[in-house]
């Protein structure tokens, strides 16, 4: 595959290792924020590769297990209704909530399907009139584009079946807010190249500057991983502190306008929950007053019960890079990929996910 | 629509010629067909005279059969959904998945049974295909269909078809092929491309907007097996890799043989499109359905020898040696990664493509 | 989700375009990809073209990648 195959190259992959080895006097944490790193990282083993000076951090990067339990408990109740047709992207549906999951619902007639384009649910919204389609907009900022773009077209074709559960985050805010919370030493990020695509470099440069933590944009193939580590290295060594672009094939300074522009059409910023990190201000994003016909908050309201975590899921903790899944108390033993007690053994970036099935 | 999997026109006479002297409605499978009654008896006599053999043709309540010696016994039932895709139909899976399943233990198949369980109202022109299917997938196969049972249920009951196959074949002696038989030092060889079968399934079922020339791999094993037997019966362990892909089956012979597996990912032939599909879904190759591959298991001085003569078999023209069997981390499988990492290659665990074989 | 692949486009029609992705075939959303034409890459997200690959800088990535220093 083009693009791809030669980005994965182990001749070039060991080259980059022999530099990276060369930073021996350096020992450093690195995080990679996006889920889809994590997995290259863990797919490929390239931590067992790495030298030991170089430690890796899984960050929250995971749009699923970041969604909190009342969002969780939220889009189960929507699914109970006869009259709803949830339509979501695979991962949520295995997600436990406080007392059931999309799954169950499922499997007590409620209906769910998995889609892997919005298209998709603009297309069940035409062929179900009398029914009510929801589609659960959870995502960071690679998605949200697509989701402001698929709202004006069903405002277009003036479909009046169509709701999202509009869910979705930003990334930089939350690499601050673990930044400013200190609990981890954090030495330099790998940052998630495809958001990056959308909201381009700039948007790190506050991180670099403000908080002089090296940033590199990096790109999913094994070889991009390798190489914005040792970019990341090489930042430490000589004291720098800049964003720097691996995965300049794809992203760019100023990203994409046009979907910037998609977004601000459909969206404003503000303050959301993320499981693990509390709330945090400006990090999400919600309908305009305009859309807000779109929304389920708005159109479908519903009345939820309290919602409750788990106490000895460490979701939360591995989210920030407190913990690693192996120190959670029911990781392995009771959490498993068949009976998950939180979303980050279930999503298919989730850190504890990566560990089961890779480590 | 690409025509790559509509079936060649039947040989054999054709079952509503049996049936149009009765009344017109019988156009569609009915609850009467499972009766046991005049409609019953139409049907059984039209396969009867599809799968044409001597067992089957006294109609007897069982085939009488001899034999001298080992024999294997096997049953699967097929479910998958849609019933045509490119490549095959439920018919051609139930007969080559038997097949499959008595030549992975070292067997010759021979007989086979064939059960349907029909959904009231399921076109009889339809059941025709799938009855022509079977028949050549057995004639291709070498064995004879000697027994068989249809039930119609109500509308909702069943979905179109399911059907349902049980085997024998004998095994000769000096054949040991188990999956407790993998030794340390043996090398694993795969037949050829993975992943086909799963991703075809997918591509036919509209709600997957993608289009592919992808086929189906279903194709009789016995033969590939027989060839590599002839050069060596030292062969320690056999397997189809079908439903949890060949990622799950290197797992299960990990875990029953008490040994290590080491393979690597470069070595695993994968056809281009399956990995485009993959990375689209989000899908490994590694967890898809086969319905036409091997992995084999033998002993490293017959391996180049066992290699050869598959790649020369029509089914095991891309026949790689993906592995060996090690004495580290018993019942476990290890992968030598694309860039030369390692990681641990885990069972297939939930999530599961619904109904593909 | 970040999963988003590269994909020739063989057939553009307004805002959509026909692509081939190592054999397979489907069609993706270019509204967010301004001026590609026939014959270039694009990057595909969830049916979405999210941006055009640069085949001169994946070319120049390679040659980083490969350097000893």
């Amino acid at each position: 595959m083009k693009f791809v195959d030669e980005f994965r190259d182990r001749a070039i992959a060991e080259r980059i290792i022999k530099k990276i080895e060369r930073f021996d006097s350096l020992k450093v944490n690195l995080m990679e924020v996006c889920g889809t790193h994590t997995m290259v990282i863990f797919k490929q083993g390239l931590k067992g590769m790495l030298p030991r000076n170089v430690n890796l951090l899984s960050g929250p990067g995971c749009p699923v297990c970041v969604t909190s339990q009342e969002d969780i408990d939220k889009t189960i109740e929507l699914a109970k209704d006869e009259n709803v047709i949830i339509a979501t992207f695979g991962d949520m549906v295995r997600v436990p909530g406080t007392n059931s999951s999309l799954e169950k619902e499922r499997g007590n007639g409620a209906d769910v399907r998995i889609i892997y384009s919005p298209s998709e649910a603009l297309r069940i919204a035409r062929e179900n009139p009398a029914r009510k389609v929801v589609f659960l907009a959870i995502g960071f900022e690679t998605t949200s584009p697509l989701i402001a773009a698929s709202l004006l077209d069903v405002r277009k074709e003036k479909i009046d079946n169509f709701y999202i559960f509009s869910s979705h985050k930003l990334i930089p805010p939350a690499m601050e807010a673990l930044l400013e919370s200190k609990e981890v030493r954090i030495d330099g990020f790998i940052c998630p190249g495809h958001v990056s695509v959308t909201i381009g470099s700039n948007a790190y440069k506050f991180i670099a500057q403000k908080h002089s933590i090296p940033c590199v944009i990096g790109g999913f193939e094994p070889l991009d991983v390798l190489q914005s580590i040792y970019m990341l290295l090489k930042q430490i060594k000589e004291k720098r502190a800049e964003v720097e672009i691996e995965y300049f094939r794809a992203v760019h300074p100023e990203g994409n306008r046009i979907a910037q522009e998609l977004i601000s059409r459909v969206f404003e910023v503000t303050d959301v929950r993320w499981r693990g990190l509390g709330i945090i201000p400006k990090s999400g994003l919600r309908l305009k007053r305009e859309f807000s016909g779109f929304d389920t908050e708005k159109e479908l309201p519903l009345k939820t019960k309290k919602s409750k975590e788990n106490p000895d899921c460490a979701c939360g903790e591995v989210l920030r890079g407190v913990k690693k899944p192996t120190q959670c108390k029911l990781y392995r033993r009771i959490c498993t990929p068949e009976e998950p007690y939180g979303p980050c053994m279930v999503s298919s970036e989730g850190t504890c996910a990566a560990y089961y099935k890779y480590g | 629509m690409d025509p790559a999997w509509s079936l060649p026109k039947a040989h054999v006479q054709p079952i509503t010629n049996m049936v149009k002297k009765f009344e017109d409605n019988t156009k569609k499978i009915l609850l009467a067909h499972g009766s046991g009654g005049k409609l019953t008896h139409q049907l059984i006599k039209g396969f009867v005279k599809k799968f044409r053999n001597p067992p089957l043709a006294k109609l007897d309540d069982s085939a009488v059969l001899r034999f001298k010696g080992k024999l294997a016994f096997t049953t699967d039932s097929y479910v998958v959904d849609p019933i045509y895709f490119p490549g095959g139909d439920i018919g051609k899976l139930a007969v080559n998945g038997t097949v499959n399943d008595l030549a992975m233990v070292g067997a010759k198949p021979l007989y086979l049974t064939a059960s349907a369980i029909i959904e009231e109202g399921f076109p009889l022109v339809e059941l025709e295909r799938i009855i022509d299917s079977m028949n050549r997938a057995a004639r291709v196969a070498g064995v004879k269909i000697v027994a068989g049972d249809t039930k119609v249920v109500e509308k909702g009951g069943a979905d179109k078809i399911f059907i349902n196959t049980s085997g024998i074949g004998l095994i000769d002696s000096g054949v040991d092929i188990s999956s407790k038989n993998a030794r340390i030092g043996d090398r694993i060889i795969l037949s050829g491309t993975i992943g086909d079968h799963g991703i075809a399934i997918l591509s036919a079922r509209e709600k997957f907007d993608f289009q592919t020339k992808l086929k189906s791999d279903s194709q009789p094993l016995n033969g590939i097996v027989w060839e590599i037997l002839k050069v060596s019966k030292k062969v320690h362990t056999l397997r189809d890799p079908t439903r949890g892909g060949l990622a799950t089956s290197l797992n299960e012979i990990a875990e029953q043989s008490r040994v290590g597996i080491e393979v690597e990912q470069e070595k695993i032939p994968v056809k281009e499109e399956v990995k485009g599909v993959c990375e689209m879904l989000g899908f490994d190759p590694l967890y898809i359905a086969n319905e036409g591959k091997l992995v084999a298991f033998v002993p490293q001085k017959d391996c180049a020898k066992i290699l050869n003569v598959m790649r020369k078999n029509r089914y095991g023209k891309d026949a790689q040696i993906i592995g060996t069997v090690v004495a580290r981390h018993k019942g476990r499988v290890v992968v030598k990664t694309s860039v030369g990492g390692e990681r641990v290659l885990d069972m297939l665990t939930g999530e599961q493509l619904p109904r593909i074989c | 989700m970040c999963l988003a692949i590269p994909a020739k486009i063989l057939k553009i029609e307004d805002n959509l375009a026909q692509v081939d992705m190592a054999g397979v075939r489907r069609q993706a959303d270019i509204r967010m990809v301004s001026n590609v034409r026939v014959g270039e890459y694009i990057l595909i997200h969830a049916g979405f073209a999210i941006e055009k690959i640069g085949e001169k800088e994946a070319k120049e990535t390679l040659q980083l990648l490969r350097e000893i220093i």
